[in-house]
């Protein structure tokens, strides 16, 4: 009788869990209560602002985030948590009592603690009340994979980890996805790029067990891959060409971004790639690669403003690659700390100072004069022109061995037939020079002084005076008796001790080839992060990119090689039931395709691509006086009329203040912060963009040239293009739909021949002249609709 | 939440009731917070919402939190920073201490712009003022028009802003902080309250320029920073195609236009049938969207049927991108829905002939201010809208002299604005400055109080109004803003 009320109460309390957030519903299942998965999250939400890190705004002395400082016992005696026993511990008695003098969180805090929150604090005490350290602040742990029911469904040990958590739900993974969708998807994920209906068929027709992983090997080596991994990159790093401050003019840095794509291609491992970035320069005889990246250290926004106070921004400056920096490589927000100690991290304000100070050496001034020249530049060739450079260099020099054995008196016709090729040499020479690129790098010079400023405020300069340090919280090693900087700062980043940079690291590829982080933010992975949903196989992850040698690669080629990465992405009743946000992965998740992704398919199934790798920045058509509001000076966007109109997305020219439009309709960034994760949006603005853009109008009648071309009849030409564009066959009432759009579309323009040659004025492109323009018009409107699908631009 | 488009309905709605039911049992999450793991539309919106209405953004469950005295905001945005003292603040002070040096008390250790390594004089008000209205607020003579509606409007002297170049000032007054990617207000407002029309934009922009050389504006001014891109706000153009690709390409009229959107539409609904994705829906809706905003935009910016009375007052001579103009399109747009409506007017930035500069400006936006007061007052809508005209900061005391004819440099510590309409007392001048209107000295007013302010009128809660981003809960007002009581009505 008396265990019947319990069952109840039991069963009460799994209901409540079944509707909470996920990570508590595990606490139902496994009746543990974790600290870290558990109780950090409500106490970082309703109590670290007053009983955290930030000493200034500490309240009664308490501090709930250390370990050290959570069990002390309290001035009157009362201990805040007494392990095993909720009745003598402060903080439960606080959270329960019923007076709202003493509740806590307080009433104004606005903050309030829900019943099951407070019942898990309870049982958490009750079980002994073990602490943990934060779990991004602890080194990654490798451990061994969960035993799983359904083991030939494994890949790799990846999908154990996975499917542990799928069977403990009693859920499935989904079954594999349908090849062509598989092709897509990883085309898109690798390279940005769709793959042709060549490559679609070879997949399609090889039987063979690796047919998969052929693939995958393909796209890993293709010359494209580095620029898919370059976006996201440039996207951290902030990565723009011009200032950003109000003349925004332009600064010369495209040479770090073809840096950024050759290191991805090369798999230079992460930690060279990071040490390159942050002190190329500090490197023993560096090579001029080497100092381009250091041009990381320069994309901070500047400015040219009349009124600007030198002083004040070197300290934005200083601030804004604290910010960059800690955000790109370590997942903090540190710049939180600028100000105020962190208010949920054990982040204080003279760390950020003293991370700041790493940069003190780096040559720049507060104001730059105008015209967007930011000394100190390199100028520079690209690696094509470097090569081509080499061998004029040893032509020349060939040629004046040659004529040296002659004899400079000599005059046969040999002699003037070297003559002159050397000279027609040295002006090739001096013609690729010209078109050298200058680049924004680093100089070290002696380091400024820098203090903490109060407040942040610049012109207070009664702080201390600081040198560089490694937050102190996760220092590891003795002070070294020299003055650090950033070359020891990028050791520290990629060294065993440090416990964030991997994980970090491995969470944005998970995000990239799965959709949602294992941590869902990306950006912080501090006590307001997210405890992951798969925190042995995220360390996991985070142990085997140490330990392949930092190889992105080996890690990229694991992740998408598992059966997990390969599931369906079709949603069924349960998981939508039982799942809906996909945190299980039992499948697939599907998402628009990024804003370069976009053009990059239009114009690649169009074949308008151009697949130049880097060089100088270009300009696609863009809405006429959309740079009406810049001056200092005025300028005026000009339209690429040759093959750069063709390029890739990420090589449009980055305007801070004044992001390509068509871009910005389809989410990238402006590149003024550091952006780990951009929103997806699906607004009438991307929908207008589409549309009428003239970048897609222009493919889109350049495809119907195509279309036109590849058979003779309707039928045979809408099958064709379907594929061309999807991959896959359309179905009968596909064909229907757009079998009447092009018959009224014919029908139209045959009576408007005028509006049809009309059409063939969107884009600079020149349609063949033997094909009617009545007959472009009419496949063009064909076209267009293909590429507006949702299936066109979503990644499956 | 970033993901947050690829729920599927019947997901997203299992977790908004998961979320009515959790604030039934009184389990309190956070709502706004939560609020921002979904799409706001999901939480406000019935499941029997119309195509149309799915396409309208709405704003969060719950808000307007209390009344709202105003439903939208006209926001004037004289660029450049007008001078407080040759507008709303006069110093008959300064006319004694004319050409003598700045009082070192007031200078020193403070934050100077062009006039670093000049001599700091103090310069006498180079303009006129008057007593206006019932009121007998003081005006300068530049701006009679605004003197006329001197009963309606509530001049505040005491504003005060963190810096003082223009870029990062204007970000100050729009995002209530210097740091950049965060959103601006007219963004904030938008996810707050949502959208009133289907087919116009929720947040636009509208600029025009005269008088000094201007300074640059960045689209960063109106953008929603980490709230989502549906937030952002749209620049409408006077010139050429009034919203970037809102014209039909080349060799496509509307009617091809329309079955294309059709036959994109029904390919999306059968693709649906098999992949039964959420985002195909909206999707479909946004394209509807699109579609209407063809005609809708350029229907709003034609302005032929206005009658004539109503363009004379405005002084407008044409679609011509004027400020007048942009005046006139402020009301349509207001008649129309539109949440925030921001206008800008790029000229004001005098550092020198000030004199000459302050009548060019004045010229072009004095009127249609007064006229746009008055028609919307006239058509019953200036109690429901606010109006907020003024620059990003002030001008210094000191002349500045290194220009040619004398002006006034960047000032940050004091400027005027006013606020008229939409629950705003009228006839009154509130906070004032020093003797020399160096320093805002009474009931003072920093930006993140007059956003406190605006959106106590729109009927939210400052403090409420939040979103979560890389681990904080952010605000408009940051960590400051007092409402200010007194110029309530």
């Amino acid at each position: 009788m008396t265990r019947l009320p319990k069952t109840i109460l039991e069963l009460l309390v799994c209901g409540l869990f079944a509707v909470l957030p996920r990570a508590n519903t595990a606490v139902a299942d496994e009746g543990r209560v974790e600290f870290n998965r558990d109780i950090r999250p409500i106490l970082a939400e309703n109590c670290y602002a007053c009983h955290g890190p930030d000493k200034n705004a500490r309240e009664a002395d308490l501090r709930l985030d250390s370990e050290k400082t959570a069990f002390k016992k309290l001035e009157d005696g009362a201990q805040t948590l007494v392990p095993g026993d909720p009745e003598k511990s402060e903080l439960y008695q606080r959270v329960t009592a019923t007076d709202s003098d003493t509740r806590m969180p307080p009433n104004e805090s606005g903050k309030k603690l829900t019943k099951s929150q407070i019942e898990l604090i309870g049982r958490w005490i009750k079980q002994g009340a073990k602490w943990q350290g934060h779990w991004a602040f602890i080194p990654p742990r490798r451990s061994d994979p969960p035993k799983v029911e359904q083991a030939k469904r494994m890949h790799n040990e990846i999908d154990r980890f996975v499917l542990a958590k799928i069977e403990a739900k009693g859920l499935q993974p989904s079954a594999a996805a349908d090849r062509i969708t598989l092709i897509r998807r990883v085309s898109f994920d690798l390279t940005g790029l769709p793959p042709s209906i060549v490559e679609v068929d070879a997949f399609l027709n090889d039987n063979s067990e690796q047919a998969f992983e052929k693939v995958v090997d393909r796209l890993l080596a293709s010359k494209h891959y580095g620029e898919r991994m370059a976006v996201h990159w440039l996207d951290l790093v902030r990565y723009a060409d011009s200032g950003g401050y109000h003349s925004d003019n332009e600064h010369h840095i495209s040479p770090y971004r073809d840096y950024v794509i050759h290191a991805f291609n090369d798999n230079m491992p992460f930690d060279r790639f990071t040490r390159e970035q942050l002190a190329g320069d500090l490197l023993p005889n560096p090579t001029t690669e080497q100092i381009i990246a250091t041009g990381y250290n320069r994309l901070n926004k500047t400015t040219e403003e009349g009124g600007a106070q030198p002083g004040e921004y070197l300290e934005k400056y200083a601030a804004d690659r604290v910010r960059t920096t800690a955000g790109t490589w370590m997942g903090a927000t540190l710049g939180c700390a600028e100000c105020h100690d962190h208010k949920y991290d054990p982040y204080t304000t003279k760390d950020f100072y003293r991370f700041a100070a790493f940069f003190a050496d780096i040559k720049e001034i507060g104001k730059y004069g105008g015209g967007g020249r930011r000394e100190p530049e390199l100028l520079v060739p690209s690696r094509e022109q470097a090569i081509q450079l080499a061998q004029l260099e040893k032509q020349i020099a060939q040629k004046t061995t040659e004529l040296s054995k002659l004899g400079e008196k000599n005059e046969s016709k040999q002699v003037e037939s070297l003559k002159s090729q050397i000279q027609s040499l040295e002006t090739q020479k001096s013609a690729l020079q010209k078109q050298f690129t200058r680049t924004l790098i680093t100089v070290a010079v002696a380091p400024r002084e820098m203090r903490i400023l109060p407040r942040g405020n610049w012109l207070d300069r009664s702080g201390l005076v600081v040198t560089p340090s490694i937050p102190e919280f996760l220092k590891k090693e003795q002070a070294k008796a020299r003055r650090l900087n950033r070359l020891d700062l990028a050791n520290w980043f990629v060294s065993q001790d440090n416990p964030l940079t991997a994980r970090v690291f491995a969470n944005r590829l998970w995000k990239m080839f799965f959709g949602t982080g294992l941590s869902k933010v990306l950006d912080d992975v501090g006590a307001q992060g997210e405890w992951p949903t798969h925190p042995e196989l995220l360390d996991r992850l985070a142990v085997e990119f140490i330990d392949s040698g930092w190889d992105v690669k080996h890690m990229i080629k694991r992740l998408v090689l598992s059966n997990t990465y390969q599931q369906s992405s079709l949603m069924n009743t349960k998981l939508r039931e039982t799942d809906p946000l996909n945190r299980l992965f039992a499948r697939q998740s599907r998402w628009r395709l990024d804003a370069e992704m976009i053009r990059d398919n239009a114009l690649a199934v169009s074949g308008l691509l151009i697949r130049k790798i880097g060089g100088r920045s270009v300009k696609p058509y863009q809405p006429t006086g959309y740079w009406k509001h810049l001056n200092f000076p005025q300028r005026k966007w000009k339209n690429d009329a040759d093959e750069n109109q063709y390029r890739r997305a990420l090589y449009t020219h980055w305007q801070r203040t004044f992001l390509h439009p068509s871009l910005l309709a389809f989410d990238a960034p402006s590149r003024e912060e550091c952006t780990a994760e951009r929103p997806v949006s699906n607004t009438p603005k991307a929908a207008l963009t589409l549309l009428n853009d003239p970048t897609y109008v222009e493919a889109a009648r350049v495809l119907a040239v195509r279309i036109i071309q590849s058979a003779d009849n309707t039928n045979a030409r809408i099958r064709w293009v379907w594929r061309q564009v999807l991959s896959r066959n359309p179905n009968e009432r596909e064909i229907g739909v757009l079998t009447r759009l092009v018959n009224e579309n014919l029908e139209y323009y045959n009576s408007n021949p005028e509006a049809a040659k009309a059409m063939l004025t969107n884009g600079i492109a020149a349609s063949p002249k033997d094909i009617e323009p009545v007959q472009v018009a009419a496949w063009t409107a064909v076209a267009r609709a293909i590429l507006n699908l949702n299936e066109t631009i979503t990644r499956n | 939440m970033k993901n947050s488009l690829s729920l599927c309905p019947s997901a997203a709605w299992s977790l908004v009731h998961r979320r009515s039911f959790l604030g039934q049992a009184s389990l309190g999450l956070g709502s706004v917070a939560l609020a921002s793991l979904l799409e706001p539309r999901l939480l406000s919106a019935s499941k029997k919402e119309s195509q149309e209405q799915r396409a309208i953004p709405a704003g969060i469950a719950g808000f307007p939190q209390f009344a709202a005295k105003a439903k939208r905001v006209i926001f004037l945005c004289m660029a450049g920073g007008p001078s407080h003292l040759e507008s709303f603040d006069y110093k008959p002070k300064l006319a004694e201490l004319h050409g003598q040096p700045m009082p070192m008390s007031f200078t020193q250790n403070q934050p100077i712009a062009q006039l670093q390594g000049q001599k700091l004089v103090c310069q006498a008000p180079m303009l006129k003022f008057k007593k206006w209205g019932d009121s007998g607020q003081q005006i300068s003579d530049v701006f009679p028009h605004i003197g006329s509606v001197a009963d309606d409007i509530c001049i505040v002297r005491s504003l005060h802003t963190d810096q003082i170049n223009h870029d990062p000032a204007h970000t100050v007054m729009n995002t209530g902080t210097s740091i950049s990617g965060r959103p601006s207000m007219g963004s904030w407002i938008n996810y707050g309250l949502g959208s009133e029309s289907a087919e116009i934009p929720g947040f636009v922009v509208l600029t025009s320029r005269g008088g000094r050389n201007p300074q640059p504006i960045a689209t960063r001014q109106w953008h929603s920073g980490f709230l989502p891109s549906r937030y952002q706000g749209v620049e409408f153009d006077s010139t050429g195609d009034p919203v970037h690709y809102v014209a039909n390409p080349k060799g496509v009229d509307r009617e091809r236009q329309r079955k294309l959107v059709d036959t994109v539409s029904a390919l999306n609904r059968i693709r649906n049938e098999t992949v039964d994705n959420p985002e195909i829906t909206t999707r479909i809706s946004q394209y509807e969207m699109a579609f209407r905003m063809q005609t809708s935009v350029p229907e709003l910016m034609d302005i032929s049927k206005e009658p004539k009375h109503i363009l004379d007052n405005y002084g407008v001579g044409g679609a011509d991108g004027s400020f007048a103009y942009n005046c006139l399109l402020a009301r349509r747009l207001a008649e129309r829905g539109t949440r925030f409506i921001h206008l800008y007017h790029r000229g004001w930035d005098h550092h020198n002939d000030l004199v000459r500069y302050m009548n060019v400006c004045a010229g072009l936006c004095d009127r249609p201010t007064a006229a746009l007061i008055n028609d919307l007052k006239q058509r019953g809508m200036l109690d429901d809208t606010l109006i907020v005209w003024g620059g990003e900061f002030g001008r210094t005391p000191m002349a500045q002299s290194n220009k040619g004819k004398v002006g006034r440099d960047h000032h940050m510590r004091a400027f005027s604005m006013f606020l008229c309409g939409g629950g705003i007392k009228g006839g009154i001048t509130h906070g004032a400055t020093d003797e020399l209107g160096y320093n805002a000295a009474e009931d003072i007013v920093h930006i993140n109080d007059l956003h406190a302010t605006m959106l106590h009128l729109l009927g939210i809660d400052h403090k409420r109004l939040i979103y979560r981003y890389q681990g904080r809960d952010f605000r408009l007002t940051d960590v400051g803003g007092d409402i200010v009581e007194n110029i309530l009505a």
